[in-house]
């Protein structure tokens, strides 16, 4: 059978929990010890195959069961289901741009160690972004998004707080033109808290600017990973903006991120002491760089990493069950509203539905391709220019990577990060080995986090700010 | 209901073929600098829009 429409699952155990994963339905079974072993062996009309292989663990007429209960679910679809072989991912021939990274300031007020911007600058240049080319971003993102509602914008950088200015009379100048385009424009903020003071968080509030702020755990971590220009610790400095400004968001979207390195695997304790502190709402994701950096965490570190993730699934629900939940982004997962099938194929959508605006007005893939050579991909005064580049980047999802193909994991991670994939295999086809093993096991701790959810209805936290978003929305429609 | 089986969710993603063309969910980038997230944990702005 073509490998593209072939049935899979994946199961696994965790937590006391035999989980099945029906890769192409997406379906999620909790099973017994029993069928977990029956679906070593069993296709669904090999019922021979499984009493041999089993004989003498369990009892002939429950196996018989057990299978009966398989083929009722694989009458049903909800196991072993095949792709749909008429299934054809769409290739729009102008790309509809939808989201766009605006890299408002390649200058930087840290000077933080895995930084892939080089500090803000890129490598290349430190300059701040006019409103000229602000607002031609925005115009450009107008025209692109053809038929599409709903849009997003990102200030990021270096820090945008540098270019503060210019965020305020772009956030006019989108909020005046979505009106006369009949656009949603989500914006969102990417900053490290430095200059996060009073008059900006009710700034940002006040225009339901989502935020994405930066600290990375723990006190001693934050201040190794993200002195000052100085090299001076900043962990006093931001945790205190940053829970003043958690305190007065009204409900509006933000979320805390921070970056763990090989550091820190036990990163539990720096997500836990996060919570702690006052931001229920947290991200903690693994460093990105170079591998010969002393921080890099190498294939031998895999295990570790995975055992951590381990532990901070059961603290997770630990918390949850003693009524203090808290809200980690990894283990999010909706699995009965999630993302279509053809949205799982279009993945971050770097390079074809989502770009950066760098100050010079060149647009490149996405922020992380900013700077390197050969990806500028068009220039806001001028328009788009290679359309052969952002082909290749919306024909590189999962059923066109040998790799990915045959990985269960495939309609989760949409295939990874292109920009990681060209900085350690020198192409965006090619999946990098560690992301992937970190990947697919974020992704079991999540299916095994929402199963338990589902079946024990503990106290859970709501991804801070979409409910005031979807009220929003259903007032604007 | 399976003695042996419990079945979280029911909806199939082979069903949501049909919504090709629609893409106005949230974009979502993977990668650690940003709201890194796997595609999964995303809503669907159509269906959650609907209850
Ligand atoms: S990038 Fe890796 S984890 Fe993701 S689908 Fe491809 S092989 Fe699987
Ligand atoms: S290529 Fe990587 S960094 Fe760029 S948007 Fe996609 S996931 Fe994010």
């Amino acid at each position: 059978m073509d490998n593209r429409v072939m049935p899979m699952i994946h199961k696994f155990k965790q937590n006391g929990m035999d989980i099945v994963l029906d890769v192409n339905s997406g379906i999620v079974h909790v099973v017994d010890d029993m069928t977990y072993d029956v679906l070593d062996y069993y296709k669904g009309d090999n019922r021979e195959d499984v009493l041999k292989a089993l004989d003498g663990k369990y009892d002939p007429a429950e196996l018989g069961e057990v299978m009966d209960d398989l083929d009722e679910l694989i009458g049903k679809g909800m196991l072993f289901a095949p792709m749909d072989p008429n299934y054809k991912v769409a290739i729009e021939d102008r790309p509809i741009i939808k989201a766009l990274c605006l890299n408002i300031a390649h200058d930087c007020n840290l000077r933080c160690k895995y930084c892939f911007a080089g500090q803000g600058g890129y490598g290349k240049w430190r300059m701040l972004m006019s409103f000229d080319v602000a607002r031609r971003a925005v115009d450009f993102l107008i025209a692109h998004s053809g038929p599409r509602q709903h849009c997003e914008m990102d200030f990021f950088g270096g820090e945008p707080l540098m270019n503060w200015h210019v965020v305020q009379q772009t956030v006019a100048y989108v909020r005046e033109q979505e009106k006369k385009h009949n656009k949603i424009i989500k914006l969102s903020l990417t900053t490290n808290g430095m200059y996060l003071d009073e008059e900006k968080v009710k700034y940002l509030t006040d225009n339901h600017i989502s935020l994405i702020l930066s600290l990375d755990g723990r006190k001693e971590n934050h201040d190794r990973m993200r002195p000052g220009v100085h090299g001076e610790g900043t962990y006093d400095r931001v945790l205190k903006n940053l829970q003043y400004c958690v305190a007065h968001r009204d409900g509006e979207e933000y979320y805390v991120r921070g970056t763990y390195t090989k550091y820190n695997l036990d990163f539990t304790k720096d997500v836990l002491d996060m919570v702690d502190k006052g931001f229920p709402a947290v991200s903690m994701e693994p460093v990105v760089g170079d591998l010969s950096e002393p921080y890099a965490i190498q294939e031998e570190d895999l295990p570790r990493v995975k055992e951590e993730y381990e532990t901070l699934a059961k603290a997770f629900i630990q918390r949850e069950e003693a009524g203090h939940p808290f809200f980690y982004f990894h283990f999010n997962m909706n699995l009965w509203q999630g993302p279509c099938l053809p949205k799982r194929l279009r993945g971050c959508g770097a390079g074809h539905e989502y770009l950066a605006v760098v100050p010079n007005g060149d647009i490149y893939p996405c922020h992380q391709f900013v700077g390197r050579d050969g990806y500028v991909i068009g220039n806001v005064y001028e328009g788009l220019k290679n359309m052969k580049m952002m082909r290749e980047f919306r024909e590189n999802h999962v059923l066109n990577k040998p790799e990915c193909i045959g990985c269960w994991a495939k309609f989760f991670c949409s295939g990874g990060c292109h920009a990681n994939n060209e900085t350690y295999a020198g192409d965006i086809h090619k999946p990098f080995h560690i992301s992937c093993e970190i990947q697919k096991k974020r992704i079991e701790c999540a299916l095994m986090i929402q199963a338990y959810n589902q079946m024990k209805q503990p106290q859970v936290m709501a991804q801070p700010g979409l409910a005031k978003q979807l009220a929003r929305e259903k007032a604007e429609n | 209901m399976s003695k042996h089986i419990v079945t979280i969710n029911k909806g199939s993603l082979q069903d949501t073929i049909k919504f090709e063309s629609c893409s106005e969910c949230q974009t979502s980038c993977q990668s650690a600098c940003k709201t890194s997230c796997t595609i999964g944990n995303l809503v669907c702005t159509e269906q959650a829009k609907k209850d």
